[in-house]
């Protein structure tokens, strides 16, 4: 595998393998998640969700997507037409780019995973701070005032809680001291008798607590779905796409909602260690685990309505992680000189 | 303040100002940023309780729910034991039906053709499913309580015509009995 990885031509199938692979996989992961957030909110609400297509409503996905796909392709009159088709295509894009540097393990001495960046974090936020021009741009696009509420309502929301979200994670990166998401979840602490990889959130739990409520803005979920708040803006920049396109933004978030999920479990709850279980399958319980998480919140808490999200933001959740870093700072120069 | 022809101002003064009577904090002080959260985790306990409790649903082609035996379902014509029909053909029904959806056309009973057992019996009896609102009182009407409404309720079907009904789709089956005795007597 080394010999074939390190050959110029060689290195270049194995990355296109890989692509394919982990294309191939997220996508599926992502459908699956539909069907695992349909049924777990459907248990939460004490009803079954999807279960007439395929054993336990399995191939609900499949049938969607399938009619999804067959719909008109529509675009509504005085568009602009260009940008109406890119907005969705950058949003997928996007979305799919982060899992270049997810690191789904290491196992055997074999990596799972396309690229090992010393910027990984850095990257993926580069590439989900991108959604927010699918939508502005898809809700500018659409010609519809709902659409153009919507499109702005995220601009504001990803503004006001990115920065809440890098500062979460900057206490992470003074202790490790490296932006490669593999020195993360491999950070090696030497405690009396143990030496070991651990969960981060032992050191850096208010950093985690922030990181959970702004990636559930970041991902435009419940409760801060405000760009398609569905009772106020019909489907926010939603309301005029259909068919491929909308299936686009679709899997778009639901492959933002695994990225986050992916980002905590690596940050926050040491990435594939987990006592005995296998890398690749520690990892996938963790982000189970998190989807779960996120599925449960949306089951739960009533939209935010958008002054308090802003408030939220501003007031509370950015001076909290500034707070700290600073905090985490002093301590790090305190106990390390 | 302009008046309208009344002499009535245009806006009355209301009663009670927009403010007066609210409390200044609905739910008293503000409880803490403590109590908030454990609100939140109060609210994410009763979802996940939930989560863990059965299905309510019934599974609808699959499992029905029990029907109440006053509800209205489609109609029925009712037979005697002897399997003599009881309409009458006296459009009772067809006269306290709010819609009109109700067509009865009567024939007179002859000693040789003898359907009912009062004079007239119905020769054609129609029931504009379509138009119908299942309420009643076609049942209520009927002296002799030939109409009915019985438990159906999936009456849906695929064309406007299979919805008038016709006197031989609303019409009971003969008692077993007669059934068998008429059948015996087609084979002799």
């Amino acid at each position: 595998m080394n010999q074939l990885y390190n050959d110029p031509i060689g290195h270049w199938v194995v990355v296109t393998v890989a692509i394919a692979l982990l294309l191939f996989v997220v996508l599926t992961a992502t459908a699956y998640t539909v069907w695992f957030e349909r049924v777990a909110l459907g248990r939460i609400q004490r009803r079954p969700g999807p279960n007439r297509v395929g054993p336990f409503g399995l191939m609900q996905l499949a049938a969607d997507g399938v009619k999804l796909a067959f719909k008109e392709s529509f675009v509504p009159a005085e568009t602009d037409k260009l940008l109406f088709v890119i907005a969705p295509a950058i949003g997928v894009a996007a979305a799919f780019l982060s899992w270049a540097v997810i690191p789904i393990g290491l196992w055997y001495n074999v990596q799972y995973w396309i690229a090992d960046v010393n910027i990984g974090v850095l990257l993926i936020f580069a590439f989900s701070s991108l959604n927010v021009y699918a939508i502005v741009i898809g809700g500018y696009a659409s010609n519809n005032k709902y659409s153009l509420l919507g499109g702005l309502r995220s601009a504001a929301q990803l503004i006001s809680y990115e920065m809440a979200m890098g500062l979460s994670l900057v206490p992470t990166f003074m202790i490790v001291g490296s932006l490669r998401l593999r020195d993360i979840v491999e950070y090696t602490v030497h405690w009396g008798w143990y030496t070991g990889p651990i969960p981060l959130i032992l050191l850096t739990p208010i950093g985690f607590v922030i990181y959970l409520m702004a990636a559930v803005a970041e991902t435009n979920r419940a409760p801060f779905d405000l760009p398609e708040a569905e009772q106020e803006l019909i489907g926010g920049f939603l309301t005029e796409y259909s068919g491929l396109k909308f299936v686009m933004y679709y899997l778009g978030e639901y492959v933002n909602m695994i990225t986050v999920s992916a980002l905590a479990a690596l940050l926050f709850f040491g990435g594939w260690f987990l006592w005995f279980v296998p890398p690749v399958f520690a990892f996938l319980i963790k982000i189970v685990l998190f989807l779960f998480l996120y599925i449960w919140l949306r089951g739960t808490f009533p939209r935010l309505r958008y002054d308090m999200l802003m408030r939220l933001g501003w007031k509370v959740l950015l001076p909290l992680s500034i707070a700290n870093v600073i905090v985490t700072g002093v301590i790090l120069v305190a106990t390390q000189g | 303040m302009a008046d309208d022809e009344n002499g009535q101002p245009e806006h009355p003064t209301p009663l009670r100002g927009p403010r007066e009577g609210v409390p200044a904090h609905p739910e008293g002080e503000h409880p803490g940023v403590a109590a908030d959260v454990a609100a939140l985790a109060g609210g994410l306990r009763t979802t996940l309780s939930e989560f863990f409790r059965p299905v309510v649903t019934t599974m609808y082609p699959e499992d029905k729910t029990v029907r109440s035996e006053r509800y209205r379902g489609r109609h029925y014509l009712r037979r005697y034991d002897n399997g003599l029909e009881r309409c009458i053909g006296c459009e009772l029904c067809a006269a306290a039906c709010p819609v009109g959806c109700i067509l009865v056309i009567a024939a007179e009973n002859t000693d040789e053709n003898r359907v009912s057992p009062g004079e007239r019996y119905a020769k054609t009896y129609e029931i504009n499913m379509l138009r119908c609102i299942f309420c009643g009182y076609c049942e209520e009407a009927c002296p002799v309580q030939a109409i009915v409404l019985g438990p159906e309720y999936e009456l849906s079907d695929t064309s406007r015509e299979k919805f008038i009904y016709t006197k031989e789709k609303l019409l009971e089956p003969l008692p077993p009995d007669v059934q068998a005795r008429l059948d015996s007597k087609g084979s002799k």
